[in-house]
């Protein structure tokens, strides 16, 4: 530990102290703000953990039990936070299990510092125990890495490792240290990092462009807002809803952008993509104008690139340039940060309320109640829906909860049914698709939000690839509630092959283990439910329960998630059945 | 439809970063024909030219990806006609094909290309120029017997006048913000 009298919440002094590579690594954390770290311990990081052993009452150190569980973990605190979020493991092993993790923040901008332990540097390319090239394996998914060797270069490296992570789009960082480094010693002092040569995070918003969006919405007949993550990376949720509201413009969201928009705003009108909403998806193909802000043109949100919205007039507001004409060829792209676009453009346009535009929005939700949402949400015979499950629950939470998924069909119905009221409150695999997400993200995601409620909604496929983690529920006593939505099936998987494959259900019915056994053995309250009468009392006794608590619903095991726009066909193709 | 395109990269040359550049183009499993990375005008900034078959599309697409990498400051891209580009070769030929009155001291002759070194045993011929022409001189003195060729990377000087320096401070100024 520090022989210094200074306090230890240095900021940007510049008084130096000498202290090893290892205790840097915490300095450096606790400088950046970090006072809760993701980890698992192992050889070639020890040194550091000798040093979170002593600074363990600034810094609370989560003990996973599988490092893939520290990086979505991280991941759910940031989302949920706004925040950075961090995770430390060994090398080799630890590194390697850190790499979906990271490849799932990468592809949801999520801003997340990953530190791993390396072998010595006398030892790199020896084939060393537990050395893997972990710098070769994670740069095509870190938005930046670096591989420090002596512990002089901690102090700057982690600046700029954390600016990075949170600034512009953001993005996960990781940061290799040799052992060598950590045992060696430093003149320590820490300056936060404020900019990178060459690296533009906001660009500079060009007023023109602004002037011809303003131009080209003030004319349009039929416009229509499509947002992402964006909004909610740049805090631009009030900018967003005062803008759609001065215009009357209806506005869609994509998976990564719910939440941003009050679920029950006049002017939300639904999700775009696959699963999204019947009338988002048919009437991109009638808008005129289409202004997409904070979002990708994921594949999953636009299908068939050649029957896209080949009508509209595109404006593209997008922090990051290589985003804009990747997917989807702009009319007007305005490169900047949205909350500043949107402050920028408000202004510009003209009132209006686009009622009739609206209405037709409104058309199409009355076709696909009747076709889809009755059934999935208010059944009255058979088994229970993964609908009326969500549907029961925003009873219960208000729609004030933060709601955490894992990958499948119960993440597609829990973000086509979940009220919100709150942005930061959806938490979900977008880009990646990572089956395994959601219970580390849920215990991350309250571990960053303690004040709020947080339900991890998963399925019995996606909860066993880290159901290990209630080991972090058990021994960080983590208050998560989680709804498990068993059809004992692969669910999505299965759909698509009853839909594209012939009901060929190769390799995807699940002979499931006891679950309550499971979160029993964990000390986790649990229950299950199969019957439509036990439903109310059960959602309301897991939210009103004390402390973590596991529901699991038994759902229909062959029912399917619609509307659907088949992989490869049009948006407007969608099918209600 | 694809052309040949050549990007050039600008860095601070740092450990990794190659690796961060070429992932940039196998991800989309762009083939490289051709790289070298070499010191630019201005110290500390190494250059990359890269030399690939692609579309203008999706040149432009993998410059913006290209420059999104934190440690890459400016990429551009360039059709040949926007370049001045040679190559270097080397041949290796048995020392009697450069002896007086050989046919291929001619062949040598009319491309230009210049004797480096004669040897014992071999003789070292060095020839510049586009990639047609360095193939060419391996064409006429392949009945000769080439022992052994290499052929550089291409280097290439763009034409627009603007210099890097300028991008690199707009750059500069625009990351104060």
């Amino acid at each position: 530990m520090s022989t210094s009298t200074e306090p230890k919440t240095e900021n940007s002094t510049v008084t130096t102290e000498r202290i090893t590579g290892s205790e840097a690594v915490v300095r450096c954390l606790l400088a950046e703000g970090v006072d809760l770290i993701f980890g698992y311990p192992g050889g070639a990081i020890m040194p550091v953990y000798d040093e979170l052993y002593k600074y363990r009452e600034e810094i609370h150190h989560v003990l996973v039990r599988h490092e893939q569980g520290a990086t979505h973990a991280a991941q759910g605190y940031a989302r949920a936070s706004g925040r950075v979020g961090a995770c430390i493991a060994t090398s080799g092993p630890g590194a390697t299990n850190l790499i979906t993790g990271i490849a799932d923040a990468m592809i949801d901008s999520t801003p997340i510092v990953c530190i791993t332990g390396q072998v010595p540097k006398h030892l790199l390319g020896s084939d060393a125990f537990q050395e893997t090239d972990v710098m070769g394996i994670s740069i095509p998914v870190t938005k930046w890495s670096f591989q420090i060797t002596s512990p002089e270069e901690i102090p700057s490296v982690f600046a700029k490792a954390f600016f990075v992570a949170k600034s512009g789009r953001p993005g996960p960082v990781l940061i290799d240290i040799t052992k060598n480094a950590q045992f060696g010693e430093l003149d320590f002092s820490y300056e936060k990092c404020d900019r990178v040569k060459s690296y533009v995070p906001r660009p500079v918003v060009d007023l023109e462009r602004v002037q011809e969006a303003a131009d080209l919405i003030n004319n349009a007949k039929k416009p229509y807002v499509l947002f992402g993550q964006g909004v909610i990376l740049s805090e631009a949720e009030r900018e967003l809803k005062a803008f759609v509201e001065k215009t009357g413009i209806p506005a869609a969201w994509t998976i990564m952008g719910l939440s941003a928009m009050d679920t029950d705003h006049p002017l939300n009108v639904g999700m775009l993509g696959m699963h999204g909403n019947y009338g988002p998806n048919v009437m991109i193909n009638e808008c005129d104008v289409m202004i997409a802000i904070g979002m990708r043109f994921d594949d999953r949100v636009t299908g068939n690139l050649e029957k896209f919205a080949k009508q509209a007039k595109v404006i593209h507001v997008e922090i990051d340039r290589a985003e804009i004409d990747k997917n989807v060829k702009t009319e007007v792209a305005v490169l900047g940060d949205a909350k500043e676009v949107l402050n920028l453009l408000t202004p510009m346009v003209n009132a209006n309320q686009h009622e009739q535009w609206r209405q037709a929005f409104r058309d199409c939700d009355a076709k696909e109640y009747e076709k889809v949402i009755r059934n999935e949400c208010e059944p009255t015979t058979g088994m229970m829906t993964m609908g009326e499950v969500i549907k029961n629950l925003n009873k219960h939470t208000n729609g004030e909860a933060i709601i955490v998924t894992d990958v499948g069909q119960h993440q597609m119905v829990a973000c086509r049914y979940s009220d919100f009221k709150q942005s930061k409150s959806n938490i979900t695999s977008g880009g990646l698709g990572t089956m395994g997400f959601g219970v580390p993200a849920a215990i991350g995601a309250k571990l960053g939000a303690p004040q709020r409620q947080v339900v991890a909604v998963v399925g019995d496929g996606g909860i066993q690839m880290t159901i290990e983690e209630f080991g972090v529920i058990l021994q960080t006593d983590v208050h998560v509630k989680i709804l498990l939505l068993n059809n004992e099936f692969l669910g999505m998987v299965r759909q698509w092959q009853q839909l594209f494959f012939d009901k060929r259900y190769s390799a995807t019915e699940m002979i499931n283990p006891d679950f309550q056994l499971i979160a029993q053995a964990y000390k986790i309250t649990a229950n299950k439910i199969d019957q439509r009468d036990e439903l109310d009392a059960a959602v309301k006794q897991m939210l009103e329960h004390e402390g973590p608590y596991f529901l699991e619903v038994m759902v229909g095991k062959e029912n399917n998630v619609f509307p659907m726009v088949p992989a490869g066909a049009a948006v407007a193709d969608i099918r209600l059945e | 439809m694809p052309q040949q395109i050549t990007i050039a990269v600008f860095s601070e040359n740092k450990a990794g970063l190659l690796h961060r550049v070429t992932t940039s183009f196998t991800r989309r499993k762009i083939n490289i024909e051709s790289l070298t990375v070499s010191e630019s005008e201005i110290p500390g900034i190494h250059r990359y030219t890269i030399v690939v078959e692609i579309t203008e599309d999706e040149a432009i697409k993998l410059v913006h990806a290209l420059e999104k990498q934190i440690d890459i400051q400016k990429a551009f891209w360039y059709r040949n006609a926007d370049i001045i580009h040679r190559e270097i070769a080397l041949y290796k030929v048995r020392a009697e094909a450069m002896q007086e009155g050989s046919p291929a001291l001619e062949v040598v002759d009319r491309h230009h290309a210049r004797i480096l070194s004669v040897e014992a045993e071999f003789a070292v011929i060095q020839k510049t120029g586009r990639r047609e022409a360095t193939h060419q001189l391996f064409v006429e003195l392949e009945p000769y017997g080439i022992l052994e060729f290499v052929r550089s990377g291409r280097v290439a000087i763009s034409r627009p006048m603007k210099e890097l320096k300028d991008y690199l401070s707009e750059l500069h100024f625009a990351s104060q913000r």
